[in-house]
């Protein structure tokens, strides 16, 4: 692969149905062995813009290239390089694991070892088990190896953990990070905030179809949204709160304001990525979706507000 | 691996499906088993069929339903098989999630006609079984019969896997599906000589039939398995078996086609 194109390049990427705009004008690149990070509400044109770059769906504009090709011209030589998580299916799955496994890795010209990815998935317990036997979050990791069978350069995975529980997301994860080590691109969509800040390296966040920002995980949403928060209980009982770039010294100032007694319920918080999103979300809704959320005021405003109500 | 290779390897995983559904099993596979055994059951004090009236000549009601009821096996393990199935796999996600791997939909196709092909196989060979040893039936035993035999069988069953792959394309939801292929394979199989004796039916429905496959299959089927006294109560009064493989060959290119147009592994919306 050519080490220095993006492995997938999106550029003023749209989608209409009829009158209703899905996708409006959506660019990014995502560079070999990045894991990319779309993030969204329900119905931002998240999953429309994955479909597309799969190959499943046709663009109305813009232009799109994956791995090279254009997915709308993708042949099957295209597809032996991808590997596609959709969202949950609900096949019927008279086969067992290993057997699904096998077959699929047939359709690969140089496809990882069958039981290699039963182990890495989690699996082994389930090799021959029928897929509708498994439970919904087995079923799951079924369908991300099958994605990473085929040894994908491109992985898509499309809200890949929806109904693990917490010590299966986090096995999940060590799974993600081993791909990632092996070079793998990875776009994900998740609804996890946390997961994105654990597996991404950079992050777009979307809604009413519009990139709303992109950049690293720390970078997104701005400097000023990440402006950490300091919140104690004054004397008088109130909370209070500050946000400030030098936390450190408020929280010396108020100890030296006691006399060196401890300010009651004192935190110091860095606003997380789910912040940053929410806020950068919320402040497009207000804006009435057509302007993008990057303005000083709305990302500053909100995190404050959001922590406060939490 | 080749497209071939991987169409051979789809006809292993699809059989092996096919035997794992029991609806699939129950409705496809053994429904000519059942209803030979009731057609025998029910109308066997009837006495024989086609007796001259001296008495000589006339086989059994088994051995009257047998062809019908190959005919049928055909049709089912084709036209209802892969119609009902493919819409199923439209509905879940099987096909979404096949159309995102390298996979041609020619190895696809070659599976799922491969599947009809091995299991209508195993299906009319055990019918034929059950027919000699348990119902007494006696086949065949001249060569002419069982070559006539063979390719009515080869041609009718790609004939109706083809069908089945084009008719998949009607239903909209997987749930649909059986509600949608059903009625169409029933009727068909009533105004066809398959339940109710061909050559009693009143020729506006004969010659309705005759614009559809099935009355070809089974009166290709009878040709092979009733005596040739029995040809002198079809339509033309002979056994007609160029017009078999006309029909049956015309049937071919459509579904040929038909399949060939309407499969997509994705109902794209744009």
């Amino acid at each position: 692969m050519e080490s220095r194109s993006p492995v997938v390049r999106v550029r003023d990427l749209r989608k209409s149905y009829g009158t209703l705009s899905a996708v409006d004008g959506v660019s990014f690149d995502i560079a070999a062995g990045e894991t990319f990070a779309l993030l969204g509400p329900n119905g931002a044109g998240k999953s429309t813009t994955i479909e597309i770059l799969e190959g499943y769906r046709d663009r109305s504009g813009g232009e799109v290239s994956v791995l090279g090709v254009d997915p709308h011209r993708g042949g099957l030589d295209w597809k032996a390089r991808l590997g596609i998580v959709l969202q949950t299916s609900g096949e019927s799955g008279n086969v067992t694991v290993t057997e699904q496994l096998r077959h699929f890795a047939g359709f690969y010209p140089n496809p990882r070892d069958v039981d290699e990815v039963i182990d890495a998935a989690g699996l082994r317990d389930k090799a021959g088990t029928r897929i509708s036997k498994l439970s919904g979050g087995q079923r799951r990791r079924v369908d991300v190896a099958l994605g990473i069978i085929g040894r994908p350069e491109l992985l898509f995975l499309d809200e890949p953990t929806t109904g693990f529980d917490p010590e299966a997301r986090h096995q999940f994860w060590d799974l993600i990070r081993g791909l990632k080590a092996d070079g793998t691109t990875i776009l994900l969509t998740t609804h996890y905030l946390d997961e994105a800040a654990q597996l991404g390296d950079r992050a777009g966040i979307i809604a009413g179809g519009e990139l709303i920002d992109i950049g690293t995980i720390d970078e997104v949403g701005g400097a000023e949204a990440r402006i950490p928060l300091v919140r104690w209980r004054d004397a008088s009982g109130t909370v209070q709160e500050e946000r400030t770039a030098e936390p450190a010294r408020v929280v010396a100032g108020l100890v030296a304001n006691l006399n060196g007694a401890e300010p009651r319920e004192l935190e110091v918080i860095r606003p997380s990525l789910e912040d940053v999103y929410l806020a950068l979300v919320r402040g497009h809704d207000t804006q009435g979706g057509a302007a993008a959320a990057r303005g000083d005021e709305a990302p500053d405003a909100s995190p404050t507000s959001t922590k406060g109500a939490a | 691996m080749s497209v071939l290779a991987l169409g051979l390897s789809r006809v292993s995983y699809e059989t092996r499906l096919y035997f794992r559904s029991p609806d699939t099993l129950f409705f496809t596979f053994f429904f000519p088993f059942i209803m030979l055994g009731i057609f025998t059951a029910a109308f066997s004090s009837a006495g024989n069929f086609g007796t001259a009236a001296d008495g000589t000549g006339g086989v059994s009601v088994g051995a009257y339903y047998l062809p019908g009821m190959l005919a049928a096996g055909m049709l089912l393990s084709g036209v209802q098989n892969l119609a009902v199935d493919i819409a199923g796999e439209k509905g879940d996600g099987t096909l979404k999630r096949l159309g995102g791997t390298p996979l041609s939909p020619l190895s696809y196709f070659i599976g799922k006609i491969g599947q009809v092909f091995v299991t209508a196989i195993l299906q009319a060979g055990l019918l034929l079984l059950v027919a000699r040893f348990l119902l007494g039936i006696s086949l065949p035993s001249d060569p002419e019969k069982w070559l006539t035999f063979a390719w009515v069988f080869i041609l009718g069953v790609i004939t109706s896997a083809l069908l089945g792959i084009a008719l998949s394309a009607i239903p909209r939801t997987g749930r649909s599906a059986t509600a949608v292929v059903i009625p169409i394979v029933l009727v068909l199989q009533f105004i066809s000589g398959v339940y109710l004796q061909f050559t009693n039916l009143p020729e506006w429905m004969q010659n309705l039939a005759s614009v559809f496959p099935l009355k070809w299959m089974a009166q290709g089927m009878r040709s092979v398995f009733l005596p040739d006294t029995f040809a002198a109560a079809e339509q033309t009064g002979t056994w007609n078996i160029v017009g078999v493989a006309l029909a049956l060959g015309l049937w071919l290119v459509v579904g040929l086609v038909l399949s060939r147009v309407t499969f997509r592994w994705i109902r794209k919306d744009s």
